[in-house]
């Protein structure tokens, strides 16, 4: 049996530690909140401008756009892979790591072979992971993700198209968390760069499609104008999206480590409560013992 | 009443505005446009500038925009703006440190500095500051 005070600081620890836990699950809610309602305020834009650009693109030639057109050799790949910038929230960056490196190795094998594939490390965890291994980094951003504005996608979006159009890379890819619901968070993986087909095939909308607009300027400008709009919006959302997932991820990492520190506590209490009895028994059984000694005298 | 037509000003951030207005006036890329009821299916990029809207109690509000897109379809309006502040909303100190900012990066024709997005940002940040002035 343990000694007593070794017990009772192991469950000072493990309450202290408990309250820690405890206080990042209520933090991590309230970011959760705060990251969901963004979602929701940029439903009304993400919509219209969805909408926008499928109507354009019904009536315009898809060859003429470069950010369209699918290259015929894919030799430059970027991968955007967006993490966190902390731990503590279960398996969310370890997934998305397992994932990016999944696809570097097998989808893009022989991009990879010939050092052709770079990341673009959003949050600290991959950029640690991926820099320490000796991957090639385009970039990183750090202290970023949870507090993404559209200015800053929009900037990094920027640079991205740019050198896409010269060139530099021929395939773009995104790699997520995806918000499914509080405890649930699923890994997505969106090609960026050429816009792909299938987005803008969908025309479930009820969109006005064969509706005569005067347009100022021409269709086809007007679809340049708003394609990286539209791309700057894509990677808006994402880190949305994750920001919202890794809320989600850690405040159920939290709460299960909360409820078992609280099992943990039982359990020790069980024990201390045990070797506490053990010892004033055995503290009575000397003073007995003792007491009869000096009587049989 | 009668020569209404719905609003909406709509940004990443959020819905900026909503509700019947009487006319609104744009700066369209390609220059100034005004929207009435009943006027022609349209779309139409966005320079930054300011747009006037004359709500249905005949009140003025004035928003900075930076840029996006218009579109108006059966009196029905929506500007899709990257940003959008109201007159009275618009930060003046932070558009004045932008704008002193990006003057000194202008002046200072560094190589590492992007001259055009500096200049946009001082674009941005005198747009702020005018349509802010006015009330």
């Amino acid at each position: 049996m343990a000694n007593l005070r070794e017990i009772r600081s192991r469950i000072n620890g493990v309450r202290s530690t408990s309250k820690i836990t405890q206080a990042m699950k209520m933090v991590a809610a309230a970011k959760l909140r705060r990251a969901q309602d963004a979602i929701v305020s940029a439903r009304p834009y993400a919509y219209s401008l969805d909408g926008l650009v499928r109507h354009l693109l019904a009536r315009v030639d898809r060859n003429t756009l470069p950010v369209m057109t699918k290259r015929e050799e894919v030799e430059r790949v970027l991968l955007v892979v967006v993490t966190a910038d902390r731990g503590l929230c279960g398996a969310f960056n370890t997934n998305i790591i397992r994932h990016a490196t999944q696809r570097i190795h097998e989808t893009y094998a022989a991009q990879h072979e010939k050092g052709n594939v770079s990341l673009l490390c959003v949050g600290r965890r991959g950029y640690s992971h991926f820099s320490k291994r000796g991957y090639d980094i385009f970039g990183h951003h750090i202290g970023l993700i949870n507090s993404a504005t559209h200015a800053d996608a929009s900037v990094m979006m920027g640079d991205v198209l740019e050198r896409y159009l010269n060139g530099e890379f021929d395939h773009v890819e995104v790699i997520y968390n995806e918000f499914k619901s509080v405890i649930q968070q699923r890994i997505r993986e969106e090609q960026l760069l050429p816009l792909p087909e299938e987005k803008v095939e969908e025309t479930e909308g009820q969109y006005h499609q064969f509706v005569d607009y005067i347009y100022e300027p021409s269709e086809i400008e007007l679809m340049e104008y708003l394609i990286p709009k539209h791309l700057n919006f894509q990677l808006y959302r994402v880190f949305m999206e994750s920001n919202a997932a890794e809320q989600g991820a850690r405040m159920t990492a939290m709460d299960a480590a909360t409820t078992n520190a609280k099992e943990l506590i039982h359990d020790l209490q069980l024990s201390y409560n045990s070797a506490r009895q053990a010892s004033i028994t055995t503290e009575i059984l000397e003073i007995v013992s003792g007491a009869n000694a000096l009587k049989a005298e | 009443m009668a020569h209404h037509f719905e609003l909406e000003i709509v940004t990443p951030q959020k819905k900026e505005f909503s509700g019947n207005v009487e006319s609104v006036s744009c700066p369209g890329e390609q220059g100034r446009f005004q929207v009435l009821h009943n006027h022609a299916p349209f779309l139409s990029t966005l320079a930054i500038g300011v747009v006037k809207i004359v709500d249905e109690q005949g009140a003025e509000w004035r928003y900075a925009v930076s840029g996006g897109v218009a579109q108006v379809f059966h009196n029905n309006m929506q500007l899709l703006a990257d940003t959008a502040e109201r007159s009275d909303e618009i930060d003046v100190t932070r558009a004045q440190s932008a704008q002193q900012r990006a003057e000194e990066r202008l002046r200072q024709h560094a190589e590492d500095i992007d001259e055009e997005r500096a200049r946009a940002a001082l674009m941005r940040a005198v747009n702020r500051l005018k349509v802010a002035q006015k009330i």
